[in-house]
């Protein structure tokens, strides 16, 4: 009886203290998942929050986010803006990454070879076949090009990076804009197909004259040879966290709805063009207030102490003055039963 | 007290048998249910895509996510010539395997070659994707595809089956990854029915002069021809519906190639592929959904044939 008595409470006990560690939930885009798993990490020291995060790809988020199953949706392109206010939601940034361009051409180096997006976008069209081909080899005088095929690789499945880079090749090249447009996955002119970042990584290194876009973070850890683009501004710039928050710093995050930000081919000497930033979605009408204010807390300490860990890891925080309207925004936007902001 | 005992154990016996009958009978229908939902579910959900497109959306060569049209020809062609590819690659050797198992080996040698075979295929799919695309695609890129690219691709009238950039995935690729993945269930089917071909047949053909070959040709062959079939079909099967190993050699193209050395793609690697970018409820999904569905369908016969085929004969 006393024993039982003890057990019961030990076990007692030991549910409220777990209850202690709140748990939230999130699911989506695979690109932000392991930035979001380490602040999850040190945020549970800090805030005592516990992050489930289910990188299930940004479609999947988005389903989930509009059927409530979890307390927040994360994706990489901003979502749809009939769907999203039909579904009663909120959007803002977290993070920003960038897509760099990667070679595998025998003798060449790593931002030694300069292209320019319209170049980009004919390899990928077909029209330019060759690394020696006349346009190329005008841009890059100092150095002696193969006469080698180019061998465009991209990513087979469907993921935001290939959603930022084709927006970034509509931008530059009208024929791009309306031959194939931008989406999760497009119907490419040319080249072949290889699944996930490391996929198209793995594929370029094993194809002399390989030529394929991945994250900065596969390029970086693996050593790639990246290509050096010409801006909007016509400078050719080098991948960097310097360049990308040049592109970040320059954009128009005041007036854009839904911070759903065009961070693609920016203005500005410095700025990569390639960049992009990933979004969190928050229901608008929370049935558990609780736990949408738990989610905006853990936000709210990324945005804080989350930036080292984020640059660690080759991920672009977001500038101090988006940070603070995102904050802003939250008081605005979402309100439990009672009418009165969550947080 | 000993017969209460024994009369209270004789009624629990009883309600155990009707508990366990009701429980068998459940499980058994439910698998009848689960493969009716799956099929049902897989017809609805591809109905949007079957309406938009209608029938042509069988031999629509188009893959348009931005543009929102889609049709199944690239990877249902892709999905078919891979596996008979990997067919005709497999089939031979399995039957090698099978006959040197059956009449060939020494005794000793019969079960470790045997157990070898059926280990091969408890090898996860997975590993031989990551095996074809770390050693097989090399090879192919660095040795075989430059070689049969400079010879036979400047032979009139077959060389279009050798152009292209050596890639080093690609349908012929797959279909070697495949071939490697269906040998061991054709070889131990092959085996299998090649042992209940009665000794006796065998013994009398024996006994009239005949060779081992002419044995296997005139008494074995014909004694089991549908079953061989059979196994052929199942390892058709397990080709058709195979997703790991071919995404990571086939090249994952939507456009229809002659060369063996182009990419392409099959029903099973692109709904992988796009399954989790895709937007509940749109035209992309249905037409992901409607390609599951025609898969099922390829496979279902394709299944259906085997097992009518792997029949124990019945003596007429």
């Amino acid at each position: 009886m006393n024993f039982a008595t003890t057990a019961l409470a030990v076990t007692l006990a030991g549910l409220t203290w777990s209850a202690q560690a709140q748990q939230i939930t999130g699911a989506g885009a695979t690109f932000p998942a392991p930035i979001y798993a380490k602040w999850g990490e040190a945020a549970k020291a800090a805030t005592g929050l516990e992050l489930n995060y289910q990188a299930i790809g940004s479609g999947g988020g988005q389903t989930q986010i509009v059927n409530r199953t979890v307390d927040f949706g994360a994706s990489d392109a901003p979502m749809a803006v009939d769907r999203m206010e039909k579904a009663n939601l909120h959007q803002f940034p977290s993070v920003m990454g960038a897509v760099v361009v990667i070679v595998n051409i025998p003798g060449v180096t790593t931002n030694q070879l300069k292209l320019d997006g319209t170049m980009v976008a004919d390899i990928y069209h077909g029209k330019i076949t060759k690394w020696n081909d006349p346009r190329i080899q005008e841009m890059n005088k100092g150095i002696t090009l193969p006469n080698r095929a180019i061998a465009p690789v991209y990513r087979a499945d469907g993921s935001g990076t290939t959603y930022v880079f084709a927006s970034y090749l509509s931008a530059v090249d009208p024929t791009w804009k309306a031959k194939v447009g931008a989406a999760t996955s497009v119907k490419w002119p040319t080249g072949q197909g290889a699944r996930g970042n490391d996929g198209v990584a793995a594929t370029v290194q094993n194809t002399p004259g390989g030529f394929g876009y991945v994250e900065f973070a596969y390029a970086k850890q693996n050593n790639l040879a990246t290509a050096a683009i010409r801006n909007k501004a016509g400078s050719f710039v080098v991948p960097s966290m310097e360049t990308f928050s040049a592109a970040a710093s320059n954009a128009d995050w005041a007036n854009a709805k839904h911070f759903a930000v065009d961070l693609i081919d920016q203005a500005g000497e410095k700025s990569w063009p390639i960049v992009s930033a990933t979004f969190i979605l928050l229901p608008k009408d929370p049935k558990d207030p609780a736990r949408s204010a738990n989610v905006m807390k853990f936000i709210d300490w990324a945005y804080n102490s989350g930036d080292a860990l984020a640059t660690g890891l080759d991920y672009v925080p977001l500038p101090a003055a988006v940070k603070t309207a995102v904050r802003g925004s939250w008081t605005a936007e979402i309100k439990g039963p009672d009418g009165k902001p969550v947080r | 007290m000993q017969q209460a005992t024994v009369l209270s154990g004789k009624r629990n016996a009883n309600w155990g048998d009707r508990i366990f009958a009701g429980l068998a009978t459940t499980s058994g229908v439910f698998v009848l249910v689960l493969l009716g939902a799956i099929i049902i579910g897989l017809a609805v959900g591809g109905a949007p895509a079957f309406r938009a497109f209608g029938a042509f959306f069988l031999v629509d060569a188009e893959w348009d996510p931005v543009q929102e049209l889609f049709g199944a020809l690239v990877p249902v062609y892709g999905t078919i010539v891979t596996s008979i590819l990997a067919l005709v690659i497999a089939v031979p050797l399995a039957f090698g395997i099978a006959f040197y198992l059956t009449e060939l080996a020494p005794g000793w040698l019969r079960r470790p070659v045997g157990t070898a075979v059926e280990l091969l295929a408890a090898v996860p799919s997975i590993i031989y994707g990551m095996w074809g695309f770390f050693v097989i695609v090399p090879i192919m890129a660095k040795v075989v595809q430059p070689w049969a690219i400079d010879t036979l691709g400047e032979v009139p009238l077959i060389g279009f089956l050798f152009a292209g950039p050596p890639f080093g995935t690609g349908i012929l690729t797959a279909a070697l990854i495949l071939a490697v993945m269906i040998i061991p269930f054709i070889a131990a089917t092959m085996r299998d029915v090649f042992e209940t071909v009665p000794p006796v047949y065998k013994e009398s053909a024996y006994g009239l002069g005949c060779t081992t070959w002419e044995v296997m040709r005139s008494i074995v062959i014909p004694y089991t021809r549908a079953s061989v079939v059979g196994g052929i079909m199942l390892g058709l099967g397990r080709a058709l519906g195979e997703t790991m190993a071919v995404t990571f050699v086939i090249g994952n193209t939507n456009r229809i190639s002659t060369s063996l050395f182009g990419p392409g793609n099959t029903i099973a690697s692109i709904v992988a592929l796009e399954f989790p970018e895709s937007e509940a409820d749109s035209l992309k999904m249905s037409s992901l959904l409607a390609l599951g569905f025609i898969l099922f369908v390829i496979s279902f016969i394709v299944l259906a044939i085997s097992r009518m085929l792997l029949r124990p004969r019945t003596k007429a």
